[in-house]
């Protein structure tokens, strides 16, 4: 079996994050780091490679970024992956969801994995989407949100909950599969790990290399643009407390719900 | 090409709210650009011609069935990408919801078409749609236009009114659809499953919320002590849900409840959008975190920054105190 993860680079969450109002995209400043979600992802290849009902014969860290989303790799391969793999070309910038999820299924079509994960959403950008992006490209089977899977021979078990209630869904292999936060706690890289992850496999790859049709991608390959970006209408801010002496911190509680009526 | 196609859920015999809303705005904006307004529907012999019919109540023309398996995405985009592919609907519209949000990515790929996500409001802009959607954290709104056809919107849980428009009943149209090979390959084994206690959340007035913050399963001690205190009834965020430590009736945003109480009490729920769309419209909104930064801060009407495992139990204290006296 063969796994590869998607993985993405996102600014640290610490720090502001703001729209270019230039280019209307997103300011990717800051401090970036391995987006939380992922985490999970690749939490979930090592589960299964460790679990012993699966033969992993490797666990790929893939991502689309600019110079300098490395760092997601490096930090993905310190979690457990073996080697990474970065797609990374000027032609790429400012693609929307559908262009960088294209872009997604070419450079994993280039590896031929049996499964890919991802996390559900990522902390800075589109929500949820891009599994089911990727999965209708490569022509997989696909669930989002999943927060338990069990390998069973070629098939994965897997738990999500839905509109209605907890589903359990039966998938094939090959398959792109999603994971919600709540199906592991990911572990902490050794230092060895953090320290040896430079020294892992890091493969470079450009649109061309991939077969990645330049009209797909880019601003040019988007069948989205963005008009204007508004700020969201304006709200009273609410009152804060800070928690200093409990009982006065009770008493002014109190106060506040008697005061509207809430305590009856 | 014109009209709009609107993907309606349906479980056990009823159709989504959210999808419901989906239809109702559909119709609303179809009417503003001049179009017909579609629905389709997708599952087995629960969905009766009179139930579909009824999708004209809210402004639907057309209701396009499909006898497919439900309850999962990639047959629906195969269903979807027929109907579109014949009749050249110019949209595709979603109402808030999981499926939602994987069936209209589907679409996406398969149309090579674009698409939005979490989007909170839709308006007609020289003759086209544009919809609005939040983003980090919702401190910003972006307006997003589509570059050729069909764009696809998929809402926030929530964003669309229901508007029953009248007793219209609309016109359904049986299609037979091919299943992609790919779109077996997933398969229900069980859907739905109450996991938990079923409990009434929806009436109450009063509603105590916990969220991770609780620590471990049996925080939420806190906070049915709180609500007994309080006579309300006790909550949870999806993260704690899916930990198993409170039922998934009690659950609250994306897939699971929505309430609007008097009051919303949260105790440590850092406030994710996913959240937030199930109670941003509680009269009072008061959270207790120990992080400053957590988003709930950003929709409260009273922030306590502090210890939940301190704060709760004198508040509880308290307000049988007062109460008492």
């Amino acid at each position: 079996l063969k796994i590869c993860v998607l993985v993405k680079q996102v600014p640290d969450a610490a720090v502001e994050k703001r729209m270019d109002p230039n280019t209307k995209r997103l300011d990717r400043g800051g401090e970036p780091n391995l987006n939380p979600f992922d985490t999970h992802a690749i939490e979930a290849a090592m589960q299964v490679k460790e679990g012993g009902k699966a033969d992993v014969e490797e666990v790929i860290a893939v991502t689309m970024g600019p110079e300098g989303s490395e760092r997601a790799l490096h930090k993905a391969v310190s979690l457990g992956a073996d080697r990474s793999v970065q797609l990374s070309d000027e032609s790429l910038a400012g693609s929307d969801v559908c262009a960088t999820g294209y872009a997604l299924a070419k450079v994993l079509e280039s590896e031929s994995p049996d499964l890919v994960l991802l996390g559900q959403q990522s902390d800075d950008g589109e929500c949820y989407t891009i599994g089911a992006v990727v999965a209708d490209h490569l022509g997989m089977p696909s669930l989002t949100q999943v927060i338990k899977m069990d390998v069973e021979g070629d098939k994965l078990v897997c738990e999500r909950q839905a509109e209605y209630g907890y589903d359990t869904v039966e998938v094939s292999l090959p398959a792109v599969i999603s994971v919600g936060d709540a199906i592991n706690e990911p572990r902490y890289p050794s230092l060895k790990a953090i320290m040896g992850a430079k020294k892992k496999q890091l493969d470079k790859k450009a649109a061309g290399d991939v077969g990645i049709e330049a009209d797909k991608v880019g601003e040019d390959g988007s069948r989205t643009t963005v008009l204007a970006i508004n700020p969201p209408p304006e709200k009273a801010a609410g009152e804060i407390i800070e928690d200093e002496d409990t009982n006065e911190t009770v008493e002014k509680i109190v106060a506040w719900l008697d005061e509207r009526k809430l305590i009856s | 090409m014109s009209g709009i196609l609107t993907y309606a859920l349906h479980y056990e015999g009823a159709i989504n709210k959210n999808s419901l809303g989906a239809v109702s705005e559909a119709g609303k904006l179809a009417s503003e650009l001049g179009q017909e307004a579609h629905a389709i529907v997708v599952g087995g012999d629960d969905l009766t011609d009179e139930l579909c019919a009824t999708l004209g109540n809210y402004g639907a023309s057309k209701v396009f069935r499909v006898k497919a398996p439900e309850g999962l995405a990639q047959p629906v985009v195969d269903a979807m990408a027929k109907v579109i592919g014949e009749h050249g609907q110019s949209y595709a519209l979603f109402g808030g919801g999981l499926l939602g949000f994987e069936i209209g990515a589907g679409l996406t790929a398969r149309l090579g078409a674009g698409v939005t996500m979490e989007v909170t409001a839709v308006k007609v802009q020289d003759g086209k749609l544009v919809a609005e959607r939040p983003i980090l954290q919702d401190s910003a709104i972006v307006d997003v236009d589509y570059v050729g056809e069909p764009g696809i919107i998929i809402g926030r849980l929530n964003a669309f009114e229901t508007q029953a428009a009248g007793s219209d009943s609309a016109e359904v149209v049986d299609v037979e659809v091919e299943l992609s090979d790919f779109s077996t390959k997933a398969v229900m084994k069980q859907r739905g499953e109450q996991r938990g206690a079923d409990v009434n959340i929806e009436d109450a007035d009063i509603i105590v919320a916990g969220g991770r913050g609780l620590g471990k399963a049996e925080g939420f001690e806190l906070c049915e002590s709180l609500a007994d205190a309080l006579g309300g009834a006790v909550a949870a965020t999806r993260a704690v849900v899916d930990a198993g430590w409170y039922s998934y009736s009690a659950q609250i945003g994306q897939t699971g409840k929505t309430v609007a109480p008097k009051l919303y009490l949260a105790a440590g729920i850092s406030g994710a959008i996913q959240h937030k769309v199930g109670m941003q419209s509680s009269e009072n909104i008061v959270a207790i975190n120990k992080d400053q930064n957590a988003p709930i801060f950003d929709f409260s009407d009273l922030g306590i920054v502090g210890d939940l495992n301190k704060i709760v139990p004198k508040l509880t204290e308290a307000i049988k105190a007062k109460k008492g006296g």
